[in-house]
C-alpha cells in the first residue's frame, strides 16, 4: 500500500477536500461535545464501557459459544469464518441457495473489510448499498473515507451530477438535499421490495440472548433487516457483549459519540427467527480475519474494544486534514492507525503507527477509553526500521547513555552548524517549511559551570 | 526544598534560556536548585520513534540520577510525561514547572513584570498527559503588565509530535499553518507555552513566514 506520508501529501493538496472535511468534522465534534456535556455520569459510562469490553476480550471463547447456542435456540444459524474468503463464500452460498442475483445491504464496515461486494460480484450477485452515503460511493466506484460519514469528502453538487448520470432516470435534479434524498429513496424502495436476501453487519451481538443490534439513522437498515425473507449478518467476533442489560451502556455512549445525538433514529434488535414476522431464515457469520491475533497482544488488544463511533476521527488533527483515504483501509483515523496494522500485520501497514503527533485528543474522547497513543507507541516498537535510522538511533542512545560523550556531541554539533535556511539530510523535511532553531551559543550546562562553577 | 532541575536535552542544547529562567524563578522563591550534571535525555526520542529498549535504558539511567531529590522540576511537560510513564519509581516527585509552582508551592505571583500582549498555547502533553490544568494561565495572570489574549482553537495540536514533524512533514506543516493563523489572529507579540519543542515548531513557522511574533517559554516570562 502507498505509505501514509505519500498519500497524505496528495490529500493535503486538495483544497475542496480540506474544506469539506473541516466543515463536517467541526460540526460533528461540536455537537458531540454538547451532548456529552449534558450527561452527568459520562466518565462512569466510559469506564463501564471499557470494563465490559475488557471482560469480553478475556472470556471471548466462552461468550462466542454462548452466543452460538443462543442464536441456534432462537432459530438462527451460525457460521464461523476464519478469514475474508471463508466469510464471502458463506454469503455467496446463501445467496445462491435462494437464486438471488441481488442483495440489499445495511452500511457495514465489516463487510467492507472483507471485500464482500467484490466477492459477490465475482460470483454473479450484485450487492446494493442502501445507506445514502454508501450508495453514492458505490454508484461512483469510490470508497468510504470516514467510519460514520463515508462520503464526508464529497459535496452535494458532485452528488447531483452523479445521480443525474446514474439513478435519476433522465429527470433534471437540483442540488437540494431533499431532492437528492428523494431520488435515492425512489431507487432504493424498489430494491428493498425485490430483494430476497438482506445483508448486514452489526454493532453488537448479545451472548446471553443471541440478539443482534444495528444502530442507524436512515431506516434503510430497518428495511434490509425486515423486508427480505432471508437475512445474513456478518459479525466481527469482538462485537459481542455479555448480557442484554449491557446494551444500556453502549446505547448511551454510541449515538452521543458518533452523530452527537442523544439517541439515534433507528435501533433494530432481532433475535433469531420470529414466525410470520420479518426474515424467516437468519444466518450469522462470526468473523475472525485477524482478530484473534490482535487478541493475543496484551497491549494492542484494546483496539478490539472499538464500537466504531468515529469520535476519534473528528478530533484528530491528522485525520481532519488528510481525510480517510490516506490511511489505505476501511478503518481510517486514529483507530485505523492502530487497528489496520494489527489486523493485517504491522509489516503490511508500517507507516500507520507513525501517522499521529500523539496529541492524545483521540484518547480523550474515546467512549470506551482506548489508549490509542500508547498502542501507537507499542506498534512503533514492532515496525521494522530502515538501516540508516537504526544506526543513528543506536548511536544517539549511546551518546545519551554517557555524559561525556553527550557533552562532546553538543560541542561537535554546534561547531559543525552552518547558518542555512535549508539544510540537507534528515532535517531537510523540517527546514522546507520551518526555520531551524540554531544551537545555543552556550549550552545550559556551560552556563551553569560558568556561573556556579560545578 | 532541594530541587533537582531536569533541563531536558533540547533545553540544554537548543533553548537554555528556558531552564535558566526556571532557575531564576525557583531561586527567587527561596529554593535550592541543583543541576545534576550527568543528566542527558529522558528516553522520549527513542520511545517516540519505536526504540523501546533504548528508551527504557535511558529511563533507568534517569531514575538513578534523579532518585535522591525531594522534587524534580522541568520546564517541559512532554518530558515529564515520559518520565512518569517510563520511570514510575520516581514519578510522584517529578513535576512540570508551572504545575510545581501552583500545585506544590501554592504560588501564583512570582513577582514578574512583562508589559506585552501574550497568548498561551496549551501543549497537548501539558493538557492531556501531565494535565497541568489552568496552572500556566494562573501564573500568567499574576504577571504585572501582561495582557493575556485567548488563542482560538487553543487545544489543537501544533503539529510537532517529535519525529512526526519530520516523518509526516506535510501533515505537520498543515497543522502548523492553522496554529500560526490562530496565533496571528490574536494580535499577540508573544506566544508562550510550557514545552520548548512545540515552541520550536510554532516559532519555526512564525519566523519562516516573517510574522515578527516571538515565542517564549513560560519560564522566561515568569523570570522577567
Amino acid at each position: 500500500m502507498t505509505s501514509f506520508p505519500e498519500a497524505a501529501r496528495i490529500a493535503l493538496g486538495d483544497s475542496q477536500l480540506r474544506h469539506n472535511l473541516r466543515n463536517a468534522t467541526t460540526t460533528i465534534r461540536d455537537k458531540r461535545a454538547r451532548v456529552v456535556a449534558e450527561v452527568p455520569d459520562w466518565e462512569e459510562l466510559r469506564e463501564a464501557g471499557r470494563a465490559i469490553k475488557e471482560d469480553v476480550m478475556r472470556r471471548l471463547d466462552e461468550y462466542l459459544l454462548q452466543f452460538e447456542e443462543s442464536v441456534h435456540a432462537a432459530g438462527g444459524r451460525v457460521h464461523w469464518a476464519r478469514d475474508a474468503a471463508e466469510a464471502n463464500a458463506i454469503l455467496l452460498d446463501v445467496a445462491r441457495a435462494h437464486d438471488a442475483t441481488e442483495v440489499v445491504k445495511v452500511k457495514s464496515l465489516t463487510t467492507d473489510e472483507i471485500g464482500l461486494n467484490e466477492a459477490l460480484a465475482a460470483g454473479g450477485v450484485r450487492a446494493i448499498e442502501t445507506d445514502f452515503a454508501e450508495l453514492i460511493l458505490q454508484l461512483d466506484g469510490d470508497w468510504p473515507s470516514h467510519i460514520l460519514v463515508p462520503a464526508i469528502h464529497r459535496n452535494r453538487s458532485e452528488i447531483r451530477d452523479l445521480f443525474m448520470r446514474t439513478i435519476a432516470d433522465g429527470r433534471e435534479l437540483s442540488d437540494d438535499p431533499r431532492e437528492l434524498a428523494e431520488t435515492a429513496r425512489l431507487y432504493l424502495r424498489e430494491k428493498f421490495l425485490e430483494a430476497k436476501v438482506g445483508v448486514s453487519g452489526a454493532n453488537f451481538g448479545v451472548a446471553e440472548t443471541g440478539t443482534v443490534v444495528v444502530v442507524e439513522s436512515e431506516g434503510n437498515g430497518r428495511m434490509c433487516t425486515t423486508l427480505p425473507p432471508v437475512l445474513v449478518t456478518v459479525l466481527g467476533i469482538e462485537k459481542l457483549v455479555p448480557t442484554f442489560a449491557d446494551l444500556e451502556v453502549f446505547l448511551q455512549i454510541l449515538p452521543r459519540s458518533s452523530t452527537g445525538e442523544r439517541m439515534n433514529p433507528y435501533t433494530s434488535l432481532w433475535t433469531g427467527v420470529t414466525v410470520g414476522d420479518g426474515p424467516q431464515e437468519f444466518h450469522v457469520v462470526l468473523l475472525d480475519n485477524g482478530r484473534t491475533r490482535v487478541l493475543s497482544d496484551e497491549v494492542g488488544r484494546q483496539a478490539l474494544h472499538c464500537i466504531r463511533c468515529s469520535a476519534c476521527l473528528n478530533v484528530c488533527p491528522v485525520y481532519t486534514r488528510t481525510g480517510g483515504h490516506a490511511y489505505g483501509s476501511v478503518y481510517p483515523g486514529p483507530i485505523g492507525a492502530i487497528l489496520t496494522p494489527q489486523l493485517r500485520g504491522v509489516a503490511n501497514a508500517k507507516s500507520l503507527p507513525y501517522a499521529s503527533s500523539l496529541c492524545g485528543a483521540c484518547y480523550e474522547v474515546c467512549p470506551v477509553k482506548i489508549d490509542i497513543p500508547s498502542v501507537l507507541l507499542h506498534l512503533r516498537a514492532q515496525t521494522e526500521k530502515d538501516v540508516a535510522e537504526r544506526i543513528a538511533m543506536r548511536s544517539l542512545a549511546r551518546i545519551f547513555g554517557n555524559t561525556r560523550l553527550y557533552e562532546w556531541a553538543q560541542k561537535l554539533a554546534r561547531a559543525g552548524e552552518r547558518p542555512a535556511r535549508r539544510v540537507p539530510g534528515p532535517l531537510a523535511a523540517w527546514t522546507q517549511t520551518r526555520d531551524l532553531k540554531p544551537f545555543a551559543k552556550e549550552t545550559f550546562r556551560e552556563w551553569w559551570s560558568r556561573e556556579r562553577g560545578a | 526544598m532541594r530541587i533537582g532541575l531536569f533541563v531536558t536535552c533540547l533545553g540544554d542544547t537548543l533553548f537554555p534560556e528556558a531552564p535558566r529562567a526556571a532557575v531564576t524563578v525557583l531561586e527567587r522563591l527561596g529554593h535550592v536548585v541543583v543541576f545534576p550534571r550527568e543528566q542527558t535525555c529522558c528516553g522520549q526520542l527513542h520511545q517516540n520513534s519505536g526504540y523501546l529498549n533504548e528508551a527504557q535504558a535511558l529511563a533507568r539511567r534517569f531514575a538513578r540520577i534523579f532518585g535522591d531529590f525531594d522534587a524534580v522540576v522541568s520546564p517541559s511537560s512532554s518530558c515529564v510525561g515520559v518520565v512518569r510513564e517510563l520511570s514510575p519509581e520516581i514519578a510522584p516527585r517529578v513535576f512540570e514547572l508551572s504545575e510545581f509552582l501552583v500545585g506544590q508551592l501554592g504560588v501564583e505571583d512570582v513577582g514578574a513584570y512583562f508589559p506585552h500582549r501574550v497568548t498561551y498555547h496549551p501543549t497537548c502533553h501539558s493538557l492531556r498527559v501531565v494535565q497541568v490544568g489552568a496552572a500556566p494561565l494562573r501564573l500568567l495572570r499574576g504577571v504585572r503588565g501582561l495582557e493575556l489574549v485567548q488563542l482560538p482553537e487553543a487545544a489543537e495540536c501544533c503539529g510537532f509530535g517529535g519525529t512526526f514533524a519530520v516523518k509526516n512533514a506535510d501533515t505537520s506543516t498543515a497543522m502548523l499553518e492553522d496554529k500560526c493563523r490562530c496565533v496571528l489572529a490574536t494580535g499577540a507579540e508573544v506566544v508562550t507555552a510550557v514545552d520548548g519543542s512545540c515552541l520550536m515548531q510554532i516559532g519555526g513557522g512564525l519566523s519562516r513566514q516573517g510574522t515578527g511574533v516571538r515565542t517564549m517559554h513560560l519560564a522566561e516570562i515568569l523570570a522577567s
